[in-house]
């Protein structure tokens, strides 16, 4: 039988603030235990949360970003339910009145379509300590000093039809929030976490069928794997004629696998109602339309004005546009090696694979854009060779200098003196008489081929610094 | 010096007729011989009150004294207090020492006040009778085998009895009247918003407001200027000016319109205690205000409402009580589930426990719609109700409560004709107004408070109808006779 994918995603980003969303307290990452814990986030008795403007920005912007409805009047919360590392019993939340109501994202898929996922709302929460169950004998320990971070929860529309289009959104998602600088987009900080609701139904019925929720998935490619097991698992029971349960489940990436949740990790009831502490949030167009004046060009226009300024294809476009901080890369690169095709080449294709090959982000790239030009301006002065290039560009990347001291140092300078050229043509001409013969008696097409062996000889004895357009040249003067 | 009202105290302070310390020393003299009879005090802070009123004398011999320099009060012990145990009237928090004080602790205390301890309460301030202490209940200073009303219990029986000049109290459902009333004693619960709730621990967290408990209106309108004020650490207090509640108060009653909301005079109303009331409404009326009957149609509602959203609200403040970071924690735990429920079970009295169980379930899905959501209605129409009154009147006045003081033990087994007491309190806090109790007779040689309701954050016409009673009546003058106190 076929199945049909049906999937919508919850996202919890953490919003980039310097402080709580309810208190003072600094949300740093990995600072040691319960030193970022005030008695807000103790919730000491007595102790009332302060909403942190910063955080209603954020998720402003990030409403303005996919062209959402605000809300104008939005309210938090009580979610209800007991856990060490929630101090107050309770987590301030939004449930009817989210800040972002609804909106639509645009995905790339890798063979060039493209789909629209809507965006059912987004809300501001504070995100709950955590407990650590190791390094303790017969107890557990209780750090708080993520309790009170502030969270952005995105909840899409059940739009998602496979594991590369909930990645194709994720990806989308990352790139947003760090265009707009309202999240770090830290994954394996915990910055951006997803709940993944996915059902299977028969192709070409419109009912849905039983979800199962994987929670707290914490990479793109769980998310991937998570996905098709979970397709894999629903639709190995919904053919052998069983019932997929409802239930919460989460994914062991060491065993590959979703396993549900113990009941007792399932709260049922949350007992929502109004906070009683918080005034509800009433934002007016002013600030709206100021939040709206200050967005930064967002990687949707961005990946427009690639193609229509530079002359890129769609699908390069994107790549580059993906985060902020690549495009601006590539920009600076671009301008100052003044060829965006050939930069656009470069930073796609050697740059990105190189970061790929050491797992490192383009924030954190050892050659500079500046750099990455000079090479660029190497190549198109005829300094050298694209080959030679990449071998300079190797040797940037390993800290050994600019694309100029490294050039000199290694004596790398294409050979472009007409007389040294013309007398390695003659020397391989004379070393090679039979391919010669060949050479001179095949046709025109032929002699395409066979030219081929004579610049792969010259460059051979140039050690590859020979200008390949020049030798291509005296070759066909000395063949004849 | 006992007798005096915190006005009188401030003028003799600052005439050097008595020092700080002398008049504090006097007071913890005062609660060390009579205390026994009252149980008033949970934590009586001698030391912390004789540096606090060193400190004072120091600023009222070089001139930098305020108008609250160097008197004494005392705190309800809902209100967090740093380094002192701040207990609620709990087993819960019965070893908890804030690390930080409430900010009406700190503005009394920057105020130059001098704060004796911590007055007893119904345990986190749910109870009419303040039996609900896990410090044992408060006697009345009138009379030993009366309850003086809660939860603010502690606060109104130390200053009926001249412990202290003033307290402070928190007011969610008549937690400040009702005990002024039953004390006979001058009490004030503010409109909401109007004075901070940081560090004050939190029952009902929409309905509740601390406000200052005294021997007169004018002692009141000195302490609210102290304790009134936007904080930016309470989201939901108000960012409008405080004005000065002593200005108005010689203000000429002429012209002014008494709402009587014939809800409030209707069955149930004690006959003794109505004509108490009635004799004060005259007062009233001689010296020019001019009675209006109104009505309250929704007041039918008043009760059933509050007692869903206070305990609704109540079941989750109550949550952080968990053993887990402070406060309370059972013995041995077996697990998490141990931890939490005999905590808990150890740690709550039986009404903590029952607007916890009521709560939870007014929350709960599939009756949230039938109990909170038409509570928070109903909580709507009471408000409309005294909106409109105030079309056609400036304050609504009433008793205070059905009837005085009833018997220590008398109510206990019956929580509904407990929750009665505060037929004419609750709606008040529901509706978020002003209110007050101010004494007006005695039925039995017991107190009754005549209860005056204002506009929202008209405290300042509150307080002058209430001293201008006072100044051609002396109901608030008289004082318990109190055996083995010195003079």
């Amino acid at each position: 039988m076929q199945f049909e994918t049906v999937i919508g995603l919850e996202v919890h980003l953490q919003l980039a603030t310097q402080s709580k969303i309810f208190s003072g307290s600094a949300t740093t990452f990995g600072a040691e235990p319960n030193t970022q814990a005030s008695a807000v986030d103790l919730a000491m008795p007595g102790m009332l949360p302060v909403l942190n403007e910063r955080a209603v920005r954020y998720a402003v912007m990030f409403g303005l970003g996919i062209g959402a409805d605000i809300g104008r009047r939005s309210v938090f919360d009580r979610k209800n339910y007991f856990y060490p590392d929630l101090p107050k019993g309770y987590q301030i939340s939004q449930f009817s009145d989210p800040i972002v109501g609804r909106g639509t994202f645009e995905i790339h898929l890798e063979d060039g379509s493209t789909r629209e996922i809507g965006i059912t709302r987004a809300h501001l929460e504070e995100d709950a300590g955590k407990s650590l169950h190791e390094d303790f004998q017969g107890a557990s320990g209780i750090d708080l000093n993520r309790a009170g971070t502030p969270l952005l929860e995105i909840v899409t529309e059940p739009d998602i039809r496979s594991a590369e289009e909930a990645v194709a959104y994720l990806k989308a998602l990352h790139s947003l929030v760090t265009y707009l600088g309202i999240s770090d987009g830290n994954m394996a900080e915990g910055s951006m976490r997803c709940d993944i609701n996915i059902s299977l139904r028969a192709a070409g019925s419109d009912t849905l069928g039983t979800r199962a929720e994987i929670k707290n998935v914490n990479s793109f490619r769980f998310v991937e794997k998570a996905i098709q097991h979970e397709i894999e698992r629903q639709s190995d029971i919904l053919e052998d004629g069983g019932k997929v349960v409802q239930e919460t489940r989460l994914y062991d990436a060491d065993r590959n696998e979703t396993r549900p949740m113990r009941s007792k990790e399932v709260a049922n009831d949350y007992r929502y109602f109004p906070e009683p502490d918080l005034l509800p949030v009433v934002l007016d167009e002013a600030f709206i339309e100021e939040l709206r004046a200050s967005l930064p060009e967002l990687p949707r226009e961005k990946r427009a004005r690639f193609v229509s300024d530079y002359g890129l294809g769609d699908y390069d476009a994107g790549v580059l546009a993906a985060s902020r901080a690549l495009a601006d890369y590539f920009e600076a690169v671009a301008s100052e090696a003044g060829d965006a095709k050939i930069a656009a080449n470069w930073v796609q294709v050697e740059l990105l694979g190189r970061l790929n090959r050491d797992e490192r982000d383009i924030t954190d790239c050892p050659v500079p854009a500046a750099q990455l030009a000079q090479l660029i301006q190497r190549i198109l002065d005829n300094s050298i060779s694209g080959k030679i290039a990449k071998q300079v560009f190797e040797a940037m990347w390993n800290g050994e200098g600019d694309a100029d001291s490294i050039i000199a140092a290694k004596g790398l300078q294409q050979v472009s003196d007409s007389g040294e050229l013309e007398a390695m043509v003659e020397a391989v001409i004379a070393d090679n008489p039979g391919q010669v013969e060949q050479y001179r008696a095949a046709d025109e097409g032929k002699r395409k081929k066979l030219v081929g062996f004579f610049v792969g000889q010259v460059m051979k004895v140039s050690k590859g610094q020979a200008n390949p357009q020049m030798v291509n040249q005296l070759l066909a003067e000395k063949l004849g | 010096m006992h007798d005096q009202t915190v006005a009188q105290l401030a003028r003799a302070l600052r005439d050097k007729q008595f020092s700080s310390l002398e008049l504090t020393e006097h007071l913890l003299r005062r609660i060390g011989q009579l205390d026994g009879q009252l149980n008033s005090f949970i934590t009586v802070t001698d030391e912390q009150a004789l540096d606090a009123a060193r400190r004072a004398d120091e600023a009222l011999a070089s001139g930098r004294a305020g108008p609250l320099t160097g008197v004494p009060i005392a705190h309800k012990d809902i209100f967090c207090t740093r380094g002192v145990r701040t207990s609620c009237g709990s087993r819960m928090l019965d070893n908890f020492v804030p690390p930080y004080d409430a900010t009406v602790v700190r503005q009394l205390s920057d105020a130059g006040t001098v704060s004796l301890g911590k007055t007893n309460m119904d345990e986190f301030a749910m109870g009419s009778s303040n039996e609900n202490s896990y410090y044992g209940p408060v006697k009345n200073p009138w009379n030993a085998a009366l309850v003086p009303g809660g939860s603010s219990g502690g606060s109104a029986a130390a200053v009926a009895a001249g412990l202290v000049p003033a307290a402070t109290g928190t007011d969610t459902g008549g937690s400040i009247r009702q005990p002024a009333a039953f004390c006979g004693i001058t009490g004030l619960k503010p409109t909401y918003g109007r004075v901070s709730r940081l560090g004050m621990v939190a029952y009902a967290s929409s309905l509740d407001q601390g406000g200052p408990m005294a021997r007169s209106a004018e002692d009141c309108a000195l302490l609210l200027n102290a304790m009134a004020g936007h904080d930016p650490a309470d989201s939901t207090s108000t960012r409008r000016d405080v004005p000065d509640y002593c200005a108005d108060l010689e203000r000429p009653l002429d012209g002014l319109r008494i709402g009587l909301p014939k809800e409030y005079f209707g069955e149930g109303l004690n006959a003794a205690t109505g004509e108490c009331i009635q004799a004060a409404l005259k007062e009233l009326e001689s010296q020019g205000a001019t009675l209006v009957e109104v009505e309250l149609p929704n007041s039918q509602l008043t009760i059933p409402t509050y007692y869903i959203i206070a305990p609704a609200e109540a079941s989750t403040n109550l949550s952080r009580y968990d053993g887990v970071r402070y406060g309370h924690r059972c013995a041995d735990p077996q697990d998490l589930h141990d931890l939490y429920t005999r905590t808990r079970e150890e740690g709550f009295g039986d009404e903590v426990k029952r607007r916890i169980l009521v709560g939870t379930y007014a929350l709960s899905a599939g009756y949230y719609d039938a109990y909170y959501k038409k509570a928070q209605q109903a909580r709507r129409l009471i408000r409309d109700d005294f909106l409109a009154c105030f079309e056609s009147v400036d304050i609504i006045a009433g008793p205070t409560t059905p009837g005085p003081a009833f018997g220590i033990g008398e109510k206990t087994a019956d929580p509904v004709a407990m929750y009665l007491e505060d037929v004419y309190t609750l709606a008040v806090n529901l509706a978020g107004l002003p209110g007050m109790s101010v004494p007006a007779g005695f039925v039995d040689g017991k107190p009754v408070g005549l209860q005056l309701i204002g506009q929202h954050f008209d405290e300042g016409r509150l307080l002058n109808v209430a001293h201008r009673f006072q100044q051609v009546t002396d109901w608030h003058n008289r004082t318990p006779e109190l055996a083995g106190g010195t003079a």
